[in-house]
């Protein structure tokens, strides 16, 4: 066995990633020496800012193909998925176009997609939850069904947080705007992991997140198309930054990291993805080789490179992970691990709650090493073995269940 | 270039810059229950203690926002839901665009809230007051305990953004009697891109602004902004400049006025750091680029509006007429030298006797 080396295995590059020492010594000088206000444009620290800002947003444009007056800034994808799917809704409230009263995501977007889009119900909308395949893609047939009542926007993610999947996202947007409908989709998981291209794609919006990309916490964009130009009402107004869609004060240092962030994903994509998928069939090899049982969620082949879901036969996710102390692994999205509810992720998946509880995530990054991978499938194995034995015989014939 | 524009964002201060790094390096989600995780939460749970102690609020009535902006919208749609919203006369644009059909408290010549006014606007269905603690283009301070205490005889409820006098003067959110307040990292010289929304217990379990995974007690979603956060803590434990900077300032002022400035809410008390000051007759874009042109960053009025240098509707609000195209603010930093005070002065010497002879030409 491995030996564990002196700080924990970080293995849960889904709920949030390191931030890449290159993007951390790149905005540091903005913290400090240039840490002019971005919208100060009288004087010359102010423009500088401006200036650095500006190359920034080229870089989060070129990295999914977008202009870059099409990029807003936002404090991250939350926020962004809440000003694309509210921003909608209420400007199509305001100008009267009530006609299309239906918004349609599916059961398994992030938490903060779900609930925006349910809120929207207040407002008179119809909000529509699609369900998803045992693989955890969308049936193409229930969006076409689906799109047949006057629709107004279509909210689908790229890349899941929990199991990986990648949605046909090019099918799904070409659907919807078949439908005189808007589409969004969060790629906070997927921008910087798979080539995205919004021209090609057809999307309307799209939601990136600085942190899931080796970028900074606190910033993130929502892309905005102009040609057809998207309207949208802001969540919040004040100064007028950022063309008026979001105020506030732009983190200058973040939205520079970010850049920079989305400049290296670009450039080491194919690289990290190939290493990435490399290191993921490694782990699931090993932990199978252990644990023949082992069963993965989410379809095996479109799934984004660095995750893994996996149903453990007999034993408890919350057991294992508190028997690996040095590997950080999860149950789930990051923003309810606190929670004892199963993911309602894998219940859509059709996994029963017992099942649910005895699913890991396993997230790998570009900082992921292969022997960090041997020294944590070997823990998962060894911890695996011990508390699998230690079961009464009676839970063993519950297996499959 | 000698900074004195520090209400449009101060300088990090060492200690927050310290603070990020150390938790620039934990790496984790603090939201995950693992030992990144885990540790990710502590920083932030300490920030929130942190702050709680510096401004009087119970950590867990502390929400974490991405800045004032965001805190003071959140405070205003939640708290103004069904109630009449009354906004001073020269609150940020953030509030008074989060307020449109709003009630306005008329201000004095000096820049004070009139408190006879609010006493008046307050009589009928209960009201929202929005106040700041301290203005940003003026730094005037309004009679926040007074306006307290008028708002709790009349059930009113209180958001007092308190974005620019955080760090610079004593806030006790506690004591003000306020039941919202927002500020924000980068006026008290911590990192951009973090904020809080302090809330009174009976108004502390707010819908959210940005729905989410949850995080803040469902107040708040998004992963907060961690490193950033620690070093908004980290920045507000610092103590205030205030005592040096007062001095400085009014030495600057001195020398301004003998150059034929003229001092907007002088007669009012102000922030430490900050001086309006006016030439009649020269624009103050022109005086902003001549100060620029000789080294020293100093503003026309709030940052935000990128680019158009709109007529100041803070100053226009206190009745200047003409002085109002004609101010500019100088708003000293935590770190300001005191040879920067005198080179600001030779600097606006030389440029008010060259305009205005331009101008007399």
């Amino acid at each position: 066995m491995h030996s564990l080396p002196n700080r924990p295995i970080y293995l849960d590059n889904q709920a949030t990633t390191p931030c890449d020492p290159r993007v951390l010594a790149a905005m540091l000088p903005w913290f400090t020496e240039h840490f002019g206000n971005p919208h100060s444009a009288e004087h010359v620290m102010g423009r500088q800012a401006e200036d650095a800002v500006e190359a920034a947003r080229e870089e989060v444009g070129a990295l999914i193909g977008a202009e870059s007056r099409e990029i807003v800034f936002t404090s991250g994808a939350t926020e962004s998925n809440n000003i694309a799917i509210k921003g909608a809704a209420r400007f199509a409230r305001s100008a009267g176009t009530l006609s299309r009263r239906r918004v349609i995501t599916i059961a398994t977007e992030h938490k903060c997609a779900l609930e925006a889009v349910r809120s929207l119900a207040e407002d008179g909308f119809e909000p529509v939850e699609l369900p998803v395949s045992r693989s955890g893609l969308l049936d193409l047939d229930l969006i076409g069904a689906a799109l047949r009542e006057p629709t107004l926007l279509v909210s689908v993610m790229t890349g899941n947080n929990e199991i990986g999947v990648i949605q046909d996202i090019a099918a799904i947007a070409t659907a919807a705007r078949a439908a005189g409908a808007l589409f969004h989709t969060d790629a906070a998981q997927a921008v910087g992991k798979i080539p995205i291209d919004v021209q090609a794609l057809g999307v309307d919006l799209l939601s990136i997140s600085g942190h899931k990309l080796y970028g900074p916490k606190g910033v993130g964009a929502l892309y905005v198309r102009r040609r057809p130009r998207v309207r949208l009402t802001p969540l919040f107004s004040g100064g007028g930054q950022e063309r008026g869609l979001r105020s506030g004060t732009l983190p200058a240092p973040l939205v520079i990291g970010f850049g920079v962030a989305c400049r290296l994903a670009g450039a080491e994509m194919a690289g990290d993805a190939a290493c990435i998928g490399g290191l993921r069939d490694l782990m699931l090899a090993r932990l199978r080789a252990a644990i023949p049982d082992l069963v993965l969620n989410g379809d095996p082949d479109v799934r984004l490179a660095g995750n893994l879901n996996l149903t453990f036969p007999h034993v408890l996710a919350a057991e294992l992970m508190a028997a690996v102390p040095d590997v950080c692994l999860s149950t789930g999205s990051a923003c309810s691990s606190a929670e004892i509810e199963p993911s309602y992720v894998l219940r859509a998946l059709g996994l029963t709650p017992a099942e649910a509880a005895r699913t890991l995530r396993i997230g790998i990054g570009r900082f992921t090493s292969r022997a960090d991978i041997e020294a944590a499938a070997d823990a998962i194995a060894v911890a695996y073995a011990s508390l699998a034995a230690s079961r009464p015989i009676p839970a063993r014939s519950a297996v499959g269940a | 270039m000698i900074y004195l524009d520090a209400n449009a964002t101060e300088p990090l201060r060492p200690d927050a810059r310290a603070a990020m790094l150390e938790a620039a390096d934990l790496g984790g989600n603090p939201a995950s229950v693992h030992a990144a995780g885990r540790a990710a939460r502590r920083v932030l749970e300490d920030a929130r203690e942190a702050l709680g102690r510096r401004f009087g609020a119970r950590p867990s009535d502390i929400v974490f926002t991405s800045g004032a902006t965001e805190a003071a919208c959140h405070a205003i749609a939640t708290l103004g839901r069904n109630r009449r919203i009354i906004v001073g006369a020269t609150e940020h644009d953030a509030v008074r665009a989060a307020a449109p059909g709003a009630a306005i408290l008329p201000v004095d010549r000096a820049g004070r809230a009139d408190l006879d006014a609010l006493a008046r606007l307050l009589v009928g269905p209960p009201a929202l007051v929005c106040l700041m603690a301290a203005n940003n283009e003026t730094g005037v301070l309004h009679d926040i305990a007074a306006a307290s205490l008028l708002c709790h005889e009349n059930g009113a409820l209180l958001f007092v953004d308190a974005a620019q006098a955080a760090g610079r003067i004593a806030i006790d959110f506690a004591e003000s009697g306020a039941h919202a307040m927002a500020l924000s990292s980068h006026k008290l010289g911590g990192p951009p891109g973090a904020g809080a929304l302090l809330l009174a217990s009976q108004c502390a379990t707010v819908a959210p602004l940005i729905a989410g995974g949850g995080q803040e007690r469902g107040r708040r979603g998004g992963t907060p902004a961690l490193p950033a956060i620690a070093g908004f803590a980290a920045a507000a434990e610092r103590p205030s400049p205030a005592a040096r900077l007062a001095g400085w300032r009014d030495r600057a002022e001195r020398q301004a006025v003998a150059a034929g400035a003229v001092v907007i809410g002088a007669e009012a008390t102000r922030l430490p750091n900050t001086t309006c000051i006016a030439l009649l007759g020269i624009p103050a874009e022109i005086q902003v680029i001549a100060l620029d042109l000789a080294g020293i960053a100093v503003s026309a009025g709030a940052a935000c509006s990128s680019g158009k240098v709109a007529r100041s509707h803070v100053l226009d609000a206190m009745g200047l007429g003409p002085a109002a195209d004609a101010a500019i603010r100088v708003s000293l930093p935590w770190n300001a030298q005191e040879s920067d005070i005198a080179a600001f002065a030779d600097a606006y010497g030389a440029m008010a006797s060259r305009l205005r002879a331009r101008r007399a030409a």
